[in-house]
């Protein structure tokens, strides 16, 4: 017996002692396990390029893929506003889902509720469901506003969000003038950031556009105010916050739009905050009047954004801006659209970025990654990999599109270090092993699921995407932003110098290059 | 030490009673009444906790349940691990499910074992629209030629597939006489089926009856040669090595075990199954359907079993060793006494820094009950407990073998109703899920995950109990809890110090 009171032994270490290791041995006989030969065959032939041809023929299935549902990221932009409470209508074990999945990312609290329609609902429609969740979503947990989403199950069926929020609101679940803006977000079309898309949008046409038809549309009366929209972001907390800390240093006036950074980073001091920051329904509303929006993410704001552009203001989309170059476009551009100027200490910021890329590019130089992840975010991480002159050989998206795919190629084709790149839209995380197997790289960057791809190809993952399940409090820090660059910057080398002490540290074999300076 | 503790029963009983009134103003007067039906205070005597259970969630209240589909392929079916489960449907379901449930298991991921892939149709507009039936088919081809070495595949139905009206019975009996009877099992676990993940249970129990166990019949499989002391471990879903962790213990006893109920399971395990002596159940509550069946089609006898803790591990394993000759028995007693200086010494270890604590819990499946006895040992007291989707069986168990009189019993508690109870009993320690986790540990209540194990476990077994043990030492004892509060906030309690 291994296990003792005294050195409690976890799972890692319990079972690999020999009584476990004898019984799972006696096990296989009962499981009719394959041939160990045949195992080792179809497993180096999964290595090979006929493989890889197999898998990239693939027409119906989906493997490990790099993106979630529209009402995930419904939920997330809706719990950016004050006192919202996300409504998903549908089925319950969605939410259940979104909220497990957004809290072990950001290891916080998910507040969401549903409207929990079941086999009646699906044949009769949910108008029931919404009235009754209404009314007591409202009372238990005085919400300033109810966002409505749907789950696949209420869009299958057909139910009409405007028409219910409206019957409900005539049985008196909620007051007349209570906001409860909705959006459609059918889990069967695009991804998460389409239903960050669809939610932010509905919210903005609800304060805008006279509240589905209870209120004159709102007026806009040009001020000099910025909007900005981060877009569906795993690194929300740390990077709202430099945004604003950038806001202010230029003194633009700003509304972040579906600021969610405080509600997914609340202290712990005996409160349990279930709203907490967030943009408030006035900031929304008066957003109308802004004289431009900017949105940090081009993919997850393809509706937002021509919507607000045809309230008058001017729109600028980002793609997930990371690193020198990207960071002084999107200060420049901020510093264009406000009339006000990028001060000395930004400039010093950025500074302190060059200055560090040019102590340590020598280790980064030349590498090769391969990035997968949000289609802006890869675009992003690919333009700050170039800056290094690290050499991007696959970005993949599995919820790029056509266009992404046209601008990233463009990207690379701009830069010497992106010749040798391929640009997978539509992809999953099984055509990725594919690809680690027949073109090698040296790093992999993406989000937790990677540890499968690195421990499947033995390429080192660095973590960066959404979700991060595996590994804590990243979220916290920025990585947009000179400063949030250097975290990024940090992030790579950290990996990189762990990746060559692991394969000097051998005693007396290779540790003559065990080096205490690099 | 909580104040409860101080509290004749009478005083907790009207005390709960009065929080249960309480709490349920928050309502509309319709939800009062519904919600009232399930929160009770337990009465000792009494055959059941008084609650009604397993119906409907009601809308808007922020339910902690899932869906069928959760129960099965989440639960019951995913743990299966040489075989190939497709999340059929949009993207999400499987997406949120992936890898999330730590069922452990041996095996060459992605060659001849496949749990912690993530497959799925990935349903556009165009599959609800003409149907998903021709993009299945196809699915299934690519998975045979991209994972040879699979054993069988299951269809796990999302929401949309008993929508738009697809036949994939009909695909899984033609796909499976095209593969040479390939084992391939449509499940119809549509997570608008029933009122939580426990409709997925039975539905997933009854697809391994309708299309293992009748495709192959009694007498088919295994090739082993069987013997007296066959046993199957059903219900155990091997979370962080719950299953292996009870596995030896049945095994030095002197029984065999020749499958497990579906922690790192294979077909083989549950196609063997049949010629087991005694099925023996840990979740009674996932899979009852398929031990009674299997009482009533082949005469196999089933008991119920608990692991948690010493206790209940010493009762279980004589229990067990019951339905078997002396030869088992001594062989119960041997591993009781065996592991008996473990538990003393974890329990001299981690009582005396446990002793006296409360600890409220929320949780599915079979952990509302069994876990109050490995709680007991360390000295803890359980003084609330419920059941995400308990039915009345489970209720009825609870009050009979496990709570305490003036136990707070709450069934399908939503957050509302949680965070008031623990706002107002003041547990040294709340156990339950995800969901509820990081709720009341920034209101400075030590948690832990008991679905999960916090990422933590095995906690079954002996083995199990000096980990569980630890965990809870740890979460309650934690320095981390003093500094909650900013030191020029902190204004004493005097009731409650006075109480200590």
């Amino acid at each position: 017996m291994a296990q003792s009171a005294e050195h409690v032994l976890d799972h890692f270490e319990l079972f690999r002692g020999p009584e476990y290791q004898q019984m799972l041995a006696k096990k296989k006989a009962f499981e009719n396990p394959r041939d160990p030969a045949e195992v080792e065959r179809v497993k180096e032939w999964t290595k090979t390029p006929e493989y890889r041809e197999k898998n990239f023929a693939r027409e119906a299935l989906t493997i490990n893929p790099a993106k979630a549902c529209q009402p995930l990221g419904a939920v997330f932009a809706s719990v950016g506003f004050e006192g919202t409470l996300p409504f998903v209508h549908g089925s319950q074990g969605c939410v259940a889902y979104y909220r497990s999945h957004l809290s072990r990312h950001f290891k916080e609290p998910s507040s969401c509720v549903s409207s929990s329609m079941t086999e009646d609902a699906a044949v009769f429609g949910g108008l029931n469901n919404m009235v009754d969740g209404l009314a007591n979503s409202y009372n238990m947990y005085k919400p300033k506003m109810i966002a409505v989403s749907t789950t696949c199950m209420a869009e299958v069926i057909g139910d009409d969000l405007n028409a219910f929020i409206k019957t409900s609101k005539e049985k008196g679940a909620v007051p007349a003038d209570f906001d409860v803006p909705f959006a459609h977000t059918p889990a069967f079309v695009g991804s998460h950031i389409t239903g960050y898309d669809n939610a932010l949008k509905g919210i903005l046409e609800h304060f805008w556009d006279g509240k589905a038809g209870t209120a004159p549309k709102l007026e806009r009366k040009p001020n000099d105010k910025v909007n900005f929209i981060g877009g569906f972001d795993g690194y929300t907390v740390g990077n709202l916050r430099e945004i604003k800390r950038i806001l202010e240093l230029m003194g633009v006036e700003y509304t972040i739009l579906a600021d969610n950074s405080e509600v997914f980073d609340t202290p712990t001091d005996g409160e349990f905050r279930m709203y907490d920051g967030g943009t408030t329904l006035d900031e929304a509303a008066n957003a109308v009047h802004a004289k431009g929006t900017i949105s940090m993410q081009q993919w997850s704001t393809e509706k937002t954004l021509p919507f607000i552009a045809d309230h008058g203001q001017d729109v600028l989309a980002f793609n997930y801006p990371m690193g020198v170059s990207a960071t002084d476009d999107f200060l420049m551009a901020l510093s264009l659209l406000s009339g006000k100027g990028i001060p000395e200490e930004l400039a010093r910021e950025r500074g302190r970025l060059v200055d560090a890329m040019t102590d340590s590019s020598a280790h980064i130089h030349g590498k090769k990654f391969a990035i997968y992840g949000d289609p802006d975010l890869c675009y992003g991480l690919a333009a700050f990999l170039l800056e290094l002159g690290a050499e991007p050989i696959h970005v993949l998206s599995t919820n790029g599109n056509k266009a992404w795919e046209e601008k990233t190629k463009a990207l690379l084709a701009g830069s010497t270090f992106g010749q040798d790149c391929n640009v997978y839209p539509g992809r999953d995380l099984w055509h990725m092993r594919s690809l680690l197997f027949t073109e090698p790289v040296d790093y992999l960057i993406g989000n937790t699921y990677g540890k499968y791809l690195e421990r499947d190809t033995g390429t080192p993952l660095i973590r960066i995407g959404f979700p991060v399940f595996d590994r804590h409090h990243h979220h916290r820090s920025p990585v947009w932003g000179y400063q949030g660059g250097m975290n990024v910057l940090v992030k790579i080398l950290d990996k990189i110098f762990d990746e060559i002490d692991k394969k000097t540290s051998l005693l007396g074999k290779t540790d003559y290059s065990f080096d205490i300076i690099r | 030490m909580s104040l409860v503790t101080t509290q004749s029963a009478a005083e907790i009983r009207a005390r709960n009673k009065e929080l249960i009134e309480e709490t349920l103003k928050v309502y509309p007067e319709k939800t009062a009444k519904r919600r009232a039906k399930h929160l009770n205070v337990h009465e000792s005597g009494k055959s059941d906790c008084g609650v009604k259970s397993n119906l409907k969630s009601i809308p808007g209240v922020m339910t902690i349940r899932g869906c069928a589909y959760a129960g099965s392929k989440g639960v019951v079916w995913g743990p299966i691990k040489d075989m190939v489960h497709i999340s059929h449907g949009p993207v999400g379901c499987g997406q949120y499910s992936w890898g999330s449930r730590r069922n452990y298991y041996v095996g060459t991921t992605g060659i001849d074992t496949f749990v912690t892939l993530q497959l799925t149709s990935d349903f556009q507009e165009k599959d609800i629209v003409f149907g998903g039936d021709k993009k299945l088919i196809k699915l299934i081809d690519e998975i045979q030629e991209l994972f040879p070495l699979n054993n069988g595949i299951t269809i796990q139905s999302e929401c949309p597939i008993g929508l738009i009206g697809d036949d994939i019975e009909a695909v899984s009996r033609a796909k499976s006489n095209e593969y040479d009877g390939k084992t391939i099992v449509p499940v119809r676990c549509e997570g608008f089926r029933g009122v939580s993940q426990s409709l997925g249970h039975h539905i997933a129990n009854d697809a391994v009856r309708d299309w293992i166990f009748d495709k192959n019949g009694p007498d088919s499989k295994p090739e082993f040669e069987s013997t007296p002391y066959d046993v199957a471990i059903i219900g155990d879903y091997n979370i962080g090595g719950d299953a292996w962790s009870s596995r030896i213990l049945l095994e030095e006893m002197g029984l065999r075990v020749i499958a497990q109920w579906s922690g790192d399971g294979s077909l083989a395990e549950l196609e063997a199954t049949p010629k087991a002596k005694l099925n023996i159940l840990h979740c009674y509550r996932s899979m009852n359907y398929i031990s009674r069946h299997m009482e009533e089609k082949f005469g196999i006898p089933w008991c119920e079993y608990n692991f948690f803790g010493p206790s209940k591990i010493a009762e279980s394993l004589r229990k067990i060793a019951s339905f078997f000759d002396d030869k088992i028995k001594e062989g119960a007693e041997r591993v009781i006494e065996k592991y008996q200086p473990l538990v003393n010494a974890v329990i001299a270890k981690y009582r005396p820094r446990l002793q006296g604590k409360t600890v409220m819990l929320f949780v599915g499946g079979l952990r509302p009950r069994h876990v109050i006895g490995a709680y007991e040992d360390l000295g803890m007291e359980v003084i609330g407990t419920g059941y995400e989707f308990g039915h009345n069986d489970d209720y009825q168990r609870t009050a009979q073998h496990y709570v305490k009189d003036s136990t707070l019993i709450y069934d399908d508690l939503n957050g509302y109703e949680f965070e008031r109870f623990v706002e107002k009993l003041q547990p040294d320690l709340v156990g339950s899920g995800i969901k509820e986790k990081y709720v009341f540990q920034k209101m400075g209540v030590p948690f832990r995950q008991m679905h999960s194990w916090d990422y933590s476990g095995p906690y079954h077994g002996y083995d199990g109990f000096a980990i569980f043990a630890r965990d809870m030492d740890m979460a309650v004892n934690s320095p981390i809890w003093k500094k909650v509060k900013a030191p020029w906030k902190d204004v004493p309690k005097p009731k409650l110090l006075a109480a200590e």
